[in-house]
């Protein structure tokens, strides 16, 4: 039996996260996937059962005859599937042993072991998504709340791409007017494509990609997670301020392997925003040993953030290294917090007004948790103007590779209509629109770039 | 009828059939090179004739002519001894898209042609038909003629034009034959397809009515002068050889009208394009007047260009009004039109039908896949155009020449010239229409320039030996000029008060600090005239066309950096090479239609690879890959 469109040899990995869990998926793809399948499966004949059924039956070792695990098996035939090819996965129990034992003995047969996004590649080069979709796929791994997966699921339904390809199709409109009065030039049966009307374009193609560079900052924030630093003076409260922040439903911690910097990240989900807490861990030491690391420590913080949320202890009065850090985070978006506001206020407000607007001040305290609710508001409107729902009708960029080239794209249109406004004609102008042209492509792989596909996959977790 | 007893003729190093612009090209090319050369045609009075538009030249074509000047050609200068009509076109545009074309008497530019390729001590030129080639082991190694005669070569080049199994349609009435009513050649495409498998298609062109001058009315229709400014093709040729305007023939502009259009629209059903008596398929992008009324059918009128065919003649072409309708219609039509109320028709305009050998079959040097050491050139590759056609012939000559020595191929890349754009067009994308160069195909168009064609290839000329020592110096000593101009330029300042009223007085800014001349050079509104009012002259008396380099670079200095990084950024696909032989079939990613693409082309680099249509970018990933390391891809 053969595919539709490829021939790709067959490839399994296991697609769930690595550890123990209810269930485990492994998941095969390619040519010779229900044929592996089959020869371990038994219960049905997996060559025969319908395509897009789920099939109970168990794993047997071929080696020994022996019973590896009781699974569920999800029999997919090309095309309709993630990787367009026949997929099978097998749902087994989720004991690393068993896992891996099965994975081993699909890979003694006919599959190898899947690189990391592999499968994901393959669903680009057979053609089901382009290079933005596909990115949107790692995006939705990676989703950290609600409005994250959102956007990546808009992605992967090709509305940026569609957008993108529309662009590029106003722009060769233009270009092709251009052309004919070129090759042309004794014709006046064409319209003259004027530097007026090449201007209007230009204007307008620009507004375009302008407008979505303006989602990119809410965007990329929804991608990658609001840096924020929780800094202030030892004892003031930032723990209790992060443990309000991180109700045990809302803390995310993600594993951030197979890069240089092998941390752990944690992830604070404030109305759809992802916190990314920087340097949490010296919020997390006791008190005392943040003590001796003092005011250095905050600055290191301070510098990666976002966000900086600077907490005050309104019980007693400023302190010099108060003063210093509200001065420090004067240029930074910031929220300052006046913690143990049920005790008697010692600050002089009149002094902390020097340093801080009182838009920015929130009071909160243990006993009243309705300050970390306010604290929550002050943060979505600070970034999502109070509104984040707002963001899924449009579309979003969050992809710094997309961002980097629609700001580019921006430069060549820029130049287009300084070439007009100089008197340059025409069919040089036409060199920076052909650029725009090109830059936009290369979103969604429309210009091919040789290097740029090895590095995208390999980003890709193993399994995807 | 009884069979033609064949005999051995004279041995040559390199055959060419058909002295049309490609075959005089070709022959030309490879007997400079040191090549015995046989150039055989059809007719000895048909020498690079043109039977179509008397001229030379324009957007893209003209950038063509000066490319086959500096690569040692012949078209350039041929023109230029025979032109009547010298003009710059698009003039208000920028320097990449600027084109020189010229009227020129079709007689002479025939006559001067025949005498150029008489007097080249390599090159015998012969008439005679030949019907068949003589190919061993999948070799070419020679010709055989409709007399008998069999002439062995090391490298054949076919430029068969039109003759190929010619037929010419005037309405109702169709006959075989080559162009102008010549014979057709009816045995040698027969033969490339029945016993060499070639992929034929049929293509069809056309050529308006000619009418007696002496029956015009100029004054109802516009004047088209030629230029005052000297301008040649040839970088060889010099400007005190330029015909003085008063001496030139103008061109006489007018147009079709609504009773022109009623008069086709109702004989439609006699136009051969519609009844279907055509089956090849014509230009879109010049095509025949019944076409343009159905397919612009809201415009009310179309452009019409009377064009002298020479100085001893008052032959006159209707530009604009190619046509097959019959020859009754064709009167009609004529007369409809202002100014040619009572005009003669000397010819009537006629669709020719001919052979073609889908291109795709060709290497990018213009050796054939299917036979060694056979090279194809001209309409025979399915082009449109005496310029495309002498392009071809050139390069087709200059590669069956270097076979012929055992040398290395000439290729020319995109980057490189506009005749590199077109062959890799043909061989990589193939063309379902006689393809006709446009600007708009050239990726590097202000690279590719009339202007620098000589910086571009004069080197690659001399080196293959069709440019002489002599012009060769000539070259290296404007380069020089170039080089050193744009040196002192760079030098000199200039200071605000010694512009301040030239400046105003173009209604632009003053300086506020001094600037070099070139950065002063460098805005729109100053020409190097102007810098000269403000700063010495060269020391050394310059050429215009140095002055013209000097110019070009400075001011357009931004965007071709621009070009220039476009070209850098596709060298590395374009320098990925596909090795020869490779199979297809055991790369196992590719998507079926990419395969059978990739198969049936053959592409040499990646960057070729990706310029295929139904080749897709995931294609060129695996294949790149595979290339690479086969990691991706599954082999055998």
């Amino acid at each position: 039996m053969q595919s539709i469109s490829t021939e790709f040899d067959t490839i399994a990995a296991i697609s769930t996260p690595p550890g123990e869990g209810g269930i485990s998926i492994i998941r095969i793809s390619g040519v010779d996937a229900l044929k592996t399948a089959a020869q371990i499966y038994q219960g049905k004949n997996l060559n025969k059962v319908e395509s897009h059924t789920i099939n109970y039956g168990h794993i047997i070792d071929p080696d020994n005859g022996n019973e590896v695990d009781e699974v569920m098996v999800s029999v997919m035939r090309a095309p309709n599937t993630y990787t367009k090819e026949d997929v099978v996965e097998i749902n087994c129990h989720g004991g690393i042993v068993a896992t891996n034992r099965i994975l081993q003995i699909i890979l003694s047969l006919d599959a190898r072991l899947a690189k990391p996004g592999e499968f994901t590649e393959r669903a680009f080069l057979n053609g089901r998504i382009d290079l933005s979709q596909a990115e949107a796929v790692m995006d939705l791994i990676r989703a950290k709340t609600d409005q994250s997966m959102k956007v990546a699921l808009d992605q992967l339904d090709g509305n940026l791409s569609h957008l993108i390809k529309n662009l590029r199709q106003d722009i060769l409109d233009v270009l092709a007017q251009v052309e004919v009065n070129i090759d042309y030039p004794e014709y006046d049966d064409v319209e003259t494509m004027t530097a007026r009307l090449l201007q209007e374009k230009a204007t307008e193609v620009k507004a375009k990609i302008q407008q979505l560079l303006s989602t990119a900052k809410q965007g990329k924030v929804l991608r990658d997670g609001l840096a924020t630093a929780i800094v202030g003076h030892p004892n003031v409260g930032k723990s209790s301020i992060l443990n309000h922040l991180l109700h045990e439903d809302k803390a995310i911690v993600t594993d951030v392997a197979g890069t240089t910097r092998d941390v752990i990240e944690e992830y604070v989900n404030v109305q759809g925003v992802p916190l990314k807490l920087v340097d949490t861990a010296g919020i997390h030491e006791t008190d005392d040993k943040v003590e001796k690391i003092g005011v250095d420590r905050s600055r290191k913080a301070l510098s990666q953030a976002d966000l900086v949320i600077l907490v005050l202890d309104s019980s007693v009065p400023l302190r010099d290294e108060d003063r210093e850090l509200l001065r420090e985070t004067a240029g930074s978006q910031r929220i300052v917090v006046l913690n143990k506001a049920d005790l008697d206020n010692q600050i002089n407000l009149i002094e902390l007004h020097e340093y801080v607007k009182d838009s920015e001040i929130i009071k909160s305290s243990a006993v009243s948790p309705m300050g970390t609710k306010d604290l929550e508001d002050r943060i979505a409107k600070m970034f999502f103007a109070g509104s984040i729902e707002n963001t899924s009708n449009n579309i979003m960029v969050t992809n710094a590779r997309h961002i980097g080239l629609l700001k580019q794209a921006e430069t060549a249109l820029d130049s287009v209509l300084e070439g007009i406004e100089v008197g340059m004609p025409v069919d040089l102008v036409q060199i920076d629109m052909t650029r725009a042209w090109d830059l936009l492509g290369e979103i969604t792989g429309d210009s091919y770039q040789d290097e740029l596909l090895d590095q995208l996959f390999s980003q890709f977790c193993l399994g995807k | 009828m009884s069979e033609v007893k064949q005999y051995d003729g004279r041995e040559y190093d390199v055959i060419v059939v058909g002295a049309g612009h490609a075959g005089s090209e070709a022959a030309l090319a490879a007997a400079r090179m040191g090549n015995k050369t046989l150039l055989m045609t059809i007719n000895l009075d048909m020498v690079a004739f043109m039977p179509c538009n008397p001229s030379v030249g324009g957007p893209a074509k003209g950038i063509v002519v000066r490319e086959i000047d500096a690569l040692g050609g012949e078209m350039g200068r041929n023109i230029d001894k025979t032109y009547v009509q010298m003009r710059m076109l698009n003039t208000g545009k920028g320097p990449a898209v600027r084109a020189l074309r010229a009227q020129a008497d079709k007689h002479a530019y025939h006559a001067e042609m025949k005498k150029t390729i008489e007097a080249e001590p390599n090159l015998t030129l012969r008439q005679g038909i030949v019907d068949d080639l003589i190919v061993e082991d999948g070799i070419c190694k020679g010709v055989v003629t409709n007399t008998g005669a069999r002439y062995h070569a090391k490298s054949v080049v076919l430029t068969l034009g039109t003759a190929a199994r010619g037929k010419i349609i005037i309405g109702e009435l169709q006959y075989s034959s080559g162009p102008n009513n010549s014979q057709s050649a009816l045995e040698l495409t027969k033969n490339l397809t029945e016993k060499y498998h070639f992929d034929l298609e049929r293509f069809k062109t056309g050529t308006p009515p000619r009418v007696d001058g002496g029956t015009i009315h100029y004054d109802e229709t516009e004047e088209q002068p030629g230029d005052e400014t000297p301008n040649h093709f040839s970088f060889q040729t010099p400007d005190s050889k330029y015909i003085d305007i008063k001496n030139q023939l103008s061109c006489w502009l007018t147009y079709t009208n609504e009773k022109t259009h009623e008069i086709i629209r109702e004989n439609l059903d006699r136009a051969p394009m519609f009844s279907g008596m055509i089956e090849g398929v014509g230009p879109r992008y010049c095509p025949s007047i019944e076409d343009k009324i159905v397919r612009f059918a809201d415009k009310s009128r179309h452009q019409l260009f009377l064009e002298p065919e020479g100085r001893k003649t008052d032959e006159w072409y209707v530009q604009g009004l190619s046509t097959s309708m019959p020859e009754e219609v064709q009167q009609q039509i004529l007369h409809s039109i202002k100014g040619l109320e009572d005009a003669e028709m000397m010819r009537p305009g006629y669709a020719i039908e001919y052979d073609v050998v889908a291109p795709y079959q060709l290497k990018n040097t213009l050796e054939t896949k299917l036979i060694k050491n056979l090279y194809t050139a001209g309409q025979t590759n399915g082009t449109s155009g005496y310029e495309e056609a002498a392009g071809q012939g050139l390069i087709a000559g200059i590669n069956a020449g270097r076979r012929a020595l055992g040398e290395e191929p000439l290729v020319l890349k995109r980057s490189d010239a506009y005749i590199g754009v077109m062959i890799d067009d043909l061989v990589t994308k193939g063309t379902k229409e006689p393809y006709r160069l446009l600007t708009s195909r050239a990726e590097y168009r202000l690279i590719l320039r009339h202007d620098n064609a000589d910086l571009r290839l004069t080197e690659m000329g001399h080196q293959i030996g069709l440019i002489s020592d002599d012009e060769y110096d000539a070259f290296l000593e404007k380069q020089e000029d170039i080089k050193n101009e744009l040196q002192r330029l760079s030098e000199i300042r200039i200071k605000p008060s010694q512009v301040q009223e030239f400046l105003e007085s173009k209604g632009s800014n003053g300086l506020k600090d001094g600037v070099l001349a070139s950065e002063f050079l460098r805005r729109p509104e100053v020409s190097y005239n102007d810098l000269l009012k403000f700063i010495d002259e060269s020391e050394k008396d310059l050429d215009r066309r140095v002055i013209e380099q000097v110019e070009i670079e400075i001011k357009y200095a931004g965007y071709i950096k621009k070009a220039k990084d476009r070209v850098d950024r596709l060298k590395r696909m374009e320098e990925k090479a596909i090795p020869d032989r490779i199979d297809y079939s055991a790369i196992n990613g590719l998507a079926t239609e990419g395969r059978q693409k990739l198969e049936k082309i053959q592409p040499t680099t990646i960057a070729q690879a990706s310029r295929i249509s139904g080749v897709t970018p995931a294609d060129i990933a695996i294949l790149s890959v595979y290339i690479q390391q086969g990691k991706i891809a599954k082999v055998g």
